[in-house]
């Protein structure tokens, strides 16, 4: 069976790198898939994750490869629609024969992409963030984003650290915010927090003080949390400022936890709290750290060669891949089956996201400590002092 | 009553770039029948090229006339290489013609610029105006006042102006404009020129406040054309009344209804309108000679 896969892997290798892979056929390769929305709409997540990934995959074949196999990554670009998504996901499997996947930049794609993985047997490692895609449980369905839930936990322990119980919530109706909001609303009972006034705004509008007066003149709120990412979460908070609101702690969610968002809103940023990935403050953080040496050579790497700021989604493949190629390395095998089995078995690996340690019930493996609460101070991410 | 204001601003601001998208197809409308649904990215190139050449160091006013320049190009090249090489077409080629000219435009711009958003800094600084305690962005005034400045322009070039009539005119009839020896080509052209123009100085006005990228256009259109079909397609004034109304709705609707049915609530009320009145408000009604 072994021989035959890898007969069947070298002519496959062959029959389609022509004139791309040098030395493929050599020494034999194995195949690692991705469908990543590169264009469209949420192209500012699947591009760093498609540059991380081709990064990373030149640096381990560079190194040698994987037990002794290089890797061949076969990307395609579902440009955000979940249909084409589910194409390429079958043409992976049906064709290019991969022996894993690491991909799947939205949630509306994964969710299409996992009844085929889940079909085929193969292991799917996703980039998406919502919960709904390791809850339940799937046998090969993996992923490495921090839940929204997990972030409305991280703000609300942030909140009754600084004793404030009474919040107004304000939400994009996009799929992200509306997913996060629901998980807040969800969650906050179990943290004593009441959400006191409920606003949301459209993905694409342009002015948000009509919800946030609404928040404004309603009685006993001492903070205000806004799920959402894009432009919307930037604009709240250059007309949080407007209407001089800023007493009121307020807080984003992981899902704005890039450069930009500080360059769109401004001045208007100061003092907003986050919880977000480690790696957008590698810098601060103390040498004792464990995550430290992660975040900072993956952050210097990714600046080097691609020239644009990191962003903790292009640290989300990187994950993805090495959760990946480290099970592979114990599996020592190529057989999906046996893969699946080790990534279920990963334990204390440090990634950008955080400390990873999956099980039959958990495939996502983080914990609350993968969270670092932010505030932004002179235009640039901080450490956030808690209970201050 | 503080609130009240808030909202009323807040409306009017959003209100008045709705209506000089508006007014961008009531222009190019009336002179060729066409609805231009590329109109959104007039709007998306006024923002984005002068975000790209004041970041080039360019100062702010210059770079908003090369934006309204490049827009009016693009205006013209619109019409010359992709409607007036249709010409005989039907009305409905004519607006395919125009969506597949907007996703032209709008992925040209990710390669040209690129697919981030964007800011400009506010005209005359960030500090909120109070009045009476609604507080207003400085930049507020601008969108208000330059489409105001835009409206009166467009007003005193189609009353007062011989090549204005001259675009009434072929809006009226244009066999009969022809016919007493108006050029209708040309006139369409100012048209498409004349509609890339504002839909470029909406985007700048506005991308202070509400921020731009190469897709901003998309939803701006389509309000634009709501708030034109709501004021009457063809009309002028009505595209202006129409676009306020729209913008208004909108502020009223998330603030003392229901901020999740905003959008809802402002298309209820404009099919209410329609209902009542299929040729919007200030619409002429339409007659069919058999």
């Amino acid at each position: 069976m072994t021989s035959k896969t890898t007969l069947k892997f070298m002519l496959a290798a062959g029959a389609l790198s022509v004139g791309l892979s040098h030395g493929a056929l050599a020494q034999g390769t194995v195949k690692i898939g991705s469908v990543l929305s590169v264009t469209g709409p949420s192209s500012f997540l699947g591009e760093p994750e498609d540059k991380t990934l081709r990064l990373y995959v030149d640096k381990i074949n560079a190194a040698g490869g994987v037990a002794g196999k290089k890797i061949e990554l076969v990307i395609y670009d579902d440009g955000g629609d979940a249909n084409k998504a589910r194409t390429f996901a079958t043409r992976l499997i049906e064709d290019d024969e991969v022996i894993a996947m690491v991909g799947g930049t939205t949630t509306g794609s994964t969710m299409a992409m996992i009844p085929v993985f889940e079909e085929a047997q193969v292991p799917f490692i996703s980039l998406a963030g919502a919960i709904e895609v390791i809850d339940p449980v799937r046998k090969f369905v993996f992923k490495t984003p921090h839940t929204d839930k997990m972030a409305c936990e991280k703000i609300f322990e942030d909140l009754k650290k600084r004793n404030l119980t009474k919040i107004g919530m304000i939400s994009g109706t996009d799929g992200f915010g509306a997913s996060m909001r629901a998980q807040c609303v969800k969650v906050a009972p179990n943290y004593g927090m009441q959400i006191l006034i409920d606003e949301s705004y459209g993905p694409r509008d342009s002015d948000m003080t009509a919800q946030l007066t609404k928040i404004k003149n309603t009685a006993g709120v001492q903070a205000v949390v806004n799920p959402g990412f894009g432009q919307g979460p930037a604009i709240v908070t250059r007309n949080y400022a407007q209407l001089g609101m800023t007493a009121t702690p307020f807080y984003q969610s992981h899902g704005v936890a890039s450069k930009s968002f500080i360059d769109l809103a401004g001045p208007a940023a100061e003092g907003v709290r986050l919880p977000a990935a480690a790696l957008l403050v590698g810098d601060k953080l103390p040498e004792s750290d464990p995550q430290k040496k992660v975040v900072t050579e993956y952050k210097q790497a990714y600046e080097s060669a691609t020239k644009q700021p990191v962003s903790t989604f292009g640290g989300h493949a990187y994950d993805g891949l090495f959760i990946l190629v480290e099970a592979m390395k114990r599996a020592n095998s190529t057989d999906p089956q046996k893969i699946r089995d080790e990534i279920e078995k990963t334990k204390g690996f440090v990634g950008t996201g955080g400390i990873v340690n999956m099980s039959a019930t958990d495939h996502l493996g983080l914990d609350l400590s993968a969270f670092r609460m932010l505030e932004i101070k002179g235009g640039d991410w901080n450490l956030a002092q808690s209970g201050s | 009553m503080a609130e009240f204001l808030q909202f009323l601003i807040s409306g009017l601001t959003v209100g008045a770039v709705y209506a000089l998208v508006a007014l961008g197809f009531t222009l190019i409308y009336n002179a060729s029948g066409v609805v231009n649904f590329a109109q959104g990215e007039f709007v998306m190139l006024g923002g984005m090229v002068t975000v790209f050449t004041s970041a080039a160091g360019m100062p702010l006013p210059l770079a908003a006339l090369i934006a309204v320049g490049v827009a009016v190009v693009i205006g013209l090249m619109l019409h010359r290489f992709a409607i007036e090489p249709a010409r005989g077409a039907s009305a409905v080629t004519l607006i395919i013609i125009t969506i597949g000219a907007s996703i032209l435009l709008r992925g040209i711009a990710t390669i040209v610029f690129d697919k981030q958003f964007h800011k400009l800094p506010a005209f005359t600084g960030d500090t909120p105006v109070d009045i009476l305690g609604a507080a207003v962005q400085p930049q507020s005034f601008w969108v208000l006042g330059g489409a105001a400045v835009v409206v009166l322009v467009l007003y005193v070039f189609l009353e007062h102006t011989l090549l204005g009539k001259a675009v009434l005119a072929t809006a009226a009839n244009r066999l009969a404009a022809r016919l007493v020896g108006i050029n209708t080509t040309t006139i369409m052209a100012l048209a498409f020129g004349g509609s890339a123009a504002i839909g470029a100085v909406a985007g700048i006005l506005v991308t202070p406040i509400t921020l731009t990228s190469y897709d901003v256009g998309t939803l701006l259109a389509l309000k634009g054309f709501a708030a034109a079909m709501l004021g009457g397609m063809g009309n002028p004034v009505g595209a202006v009344v129409g676009g306020l109304l729209l913008g208004l709705l909108e502020a009223f609707g998330a603030g003392y209804i229901s901020s999740t049915y905003k959008d809802a609530f402002a298309f209820v009320v404009i099919l209410i309108v329609l209902f009542a009145a299929p040729q919007g408000l200030f619409g002429r009604r339409v007659v069919e000679r058999v």
